[in-house]
């Protein structure tokens, strides 16, 4: 039988505000256990949590960004449950009012079709503490900086049908977050993560079938591999006579498995109501379009203007515009009057490579745009060839000057002079008399031997603009 | 509307409260009367009538995002029962 499998996501991500969702201690991530835990986190009698008036603004931006449905008088719930990450004895989250209804995403799929995912809603909530089960002699420690920290959960429609265009998706929703720079969106930190509910039918079946949440994944590649790893079990499990249940699982990366935590209708009745600690958060459109001005150029925005202004690719304006670093850095150095399509070849290539190769991120690249534009000059001007920029390039990262310094101290000075290039070209005819009379007697291919003979002898800085017409005279 | 012994029981359970076996009759008369009183204002008209999420019609003030808070983990750990390296120690949790 040829199955179907559907998917929805929930992206927690955490807000970059200073201070907690609901008290004035610092979200400051890698303390000492508990030094940033106050009375109100810590659910200590008497308490009343107040709301953080950025959380408000970051979330509303979110729903901004995605053209959600925003909320103007959005409620929070307790959701009750115990556990000792928590307090209180609850979780403060939104239920029946979140500050963001429906919008929707586009994602672009591996063949280049673009898609479009629902977004259901984005609510505010506190995240929990940090449980730590090794090392205590039979006792669980609890650190309770991260509990209060403030998470905007975005749920998506079961718009999704592969483990591939979940990970489009996550990736779209993480670039976004940085792009209007509500979340630092560090997965090392947990500051991104997100949940999968997964479901298999048979091909052409309307109903869903019965799914299972993967929790707490933290990088892409294991939402990728987790979600592959659960819809062949669940079709197994069909396969083999039998039922999936709706149940939490857990991926396991060291053993490449899922797992059951629990099984959710008998633990999970989370009782949700009004928290009575809280009043409405009421606010008008001023607010909201206040907070639509602040929005910088969306990703799929600069994607058009790369495409539409510069004339870039779709491909190569996507991944230029993937994270914002990246599209700032591009644009920094087109700024400097450099050609659009030149640079976009650098960045995605020699750039990128050498970047992935030493594991740093654009904004920790040891060219900085100013350098990469000063030798990307020099390769319009034709004082290099592109080839050479290469040596250039890695003199630049290896902090031994700007483009000219190099240049200059490599000699690596491209040679345009006519009577140069032609000097060289006769010598290297002179020392290939059999190669010639077989080039001259119809073997059109050794045409590629002179070139390269050329350039050898030139030490690779003869224009080979240059080189190819000249020798075509000769050789004639 | 009527609560048995076994909603009581599960009431029980998801709020961590041990109860006598011998109270649950009386638990189950009195909750379901607070239900009953439900059921009775549930015959009010409420059409057209915006449901309220706070008895009082006022709105959340918001704070500035500020870190007012500084460390008070001595204070706050003195009345722990059991803490280590910084950490509240709880009766082991197991998934």
């Amino acid at each position: 039988m040829e199955w179907e499998t559907v998917i929805g996501l929930e992206i927690h991500t955490q807000l970059r505000t200073k201070s907690k969702i609901f008290s004035s201690a610092s979200t400051a991530f890698g303390a000492e256990p508990n030094t940033q835990a106050c009375a109100v986190d810590l659910g200590l009698p008497g308490v009343l949590p107040v709301v953080n008036a950025e959380a408000i603004r970051m979330a509303t931006k979110f729903g901004l960004a995605t053209g959600s449905a925003i909320c103007k008088h959005s409620v929070f719930a307790r959701k009750n449950y115990f556990y000792p990450d928590s307090p209180k004895g609850y979780q403060i989250s939104q239920m029946e009012l979140p500050i963001v209804g429906e919008g929707a995403i586009d994602i672009e799929l591996e063949d280049g079709t673009k898609k479009t995912i629902g977004i259901t809603r984005a609510h505010l909530e506190e995240d929990a503490g940090k449980s730590l089960h090794e090392d205590y002699q039979g006792m669980t420690g609890i650190d309770l900086n991260r509990a209060g920290t403030p998470l905007l959960e975005i749920v998506s429609e079961p718009d999704m049908r592969s483990a591939k265009e979940a990970v489009a998706y996550m990736k779209k929703i993480h670039s976004l977050v940085q792009y209007i720079e509500i979340s630092d969106g560090n997965m090392a930190e947990s500051s991104f993560r997100c949940d999968a509910n997964v479901s298999v039918r048979p091909k052409g079946q309307k109903e869903y079938g019965t799914r299972a949440e993967l929790k707490n994944i933290n990088s892409f590649r294991f939402v990728e591999r987790a979600i592959n790893l659960e819809i062949e079990r669940q079709i197994d499990v069909i396969e083999d006579g039998g039922k999936v249940v709706q149940e939490t699982r857990l991926y396991d990366a060291d053993k490449h498995e899922t797992r059951s935590m629990r099984s959710k209708e008998e633990a999970n009745d989370y009782r949700y109501f009004p928290d009575p600690d809280l009043l409405p958060v009421v606010f008008d459109d001023a607010y909201i379009e206040e907070i639509r001005k602040t929005l910088p150029e969306l990703p799929d925005e600069k994607t058009a203007r790369f495409v539409s202004d510069l004339g870039l690719s779709e491909y190569d304006a996507g991944i230029l515009t993937a994270s914002r670093e990246l599209a700032d850095f591009f644009e920094a150095v087109i700024g400097q009057s450099v050609d659009a399509k030149l640079t976009a070849n650098w960045i995605i290539g020699d750039v990128s490579a050498r970047l992935n190769k030493e594991d740093l991120t654009i904004a920790e690249c040891p060219v900085s745009s100013k350098l990469l534009a000063g030798m990307l000059k020099r390769i319009e001007d034709n004082t290099i060839s592109g080839k050479i920029a290469k040596d250039v390039f890695n003199g630049m990262w290896n902090g031994e000057g700007d483009a000219d310094t190099v240049i200059d101290k490599k000699g690596l000075k491209q040679i345009t002079d006519d009577s140069a290039i032609e000097a060289i070209i006769d010598e290297v005819i002179a020392n290939s008399p059999d190669q010639l009379e077989q080039y001259r007697s119809g073997k059109d291919k050794l045409f590629g031997y002179f070139v390269g003979q050329v350039m050898k002898a030139s030490q690779g800085k003869a224009n080979p603009a240059q080189v190819n017409q000249m020798l075509k005279d000769k050789l004639s | 509307m009527s609560l048995g012994p076994d909603d009581v029981k599960s009431i029980a359970h998801l709020a961590r409260l041990e109860i006598d076996e011998k109270n649950i009759e009386e638990y189950a008369n009195s909750l379901s009367s607070i239900l009953d009183l439900v059921e009775e204002m549930n015959a009010v008209d409420t059409a057209g009538i915006k449901p309220m999420a706070h008895p009082m019609n006022v709105s959340q003030r918001l704070r500035a995002d500020e870190v007012l808070e500084v460390n008070q983990r001595e204070i706050f750990q003195k009345i722990a029962p059991k803490v280590k390296d910084g950490l509240y120690l709880v009766p082991q949790v197991i998934e």
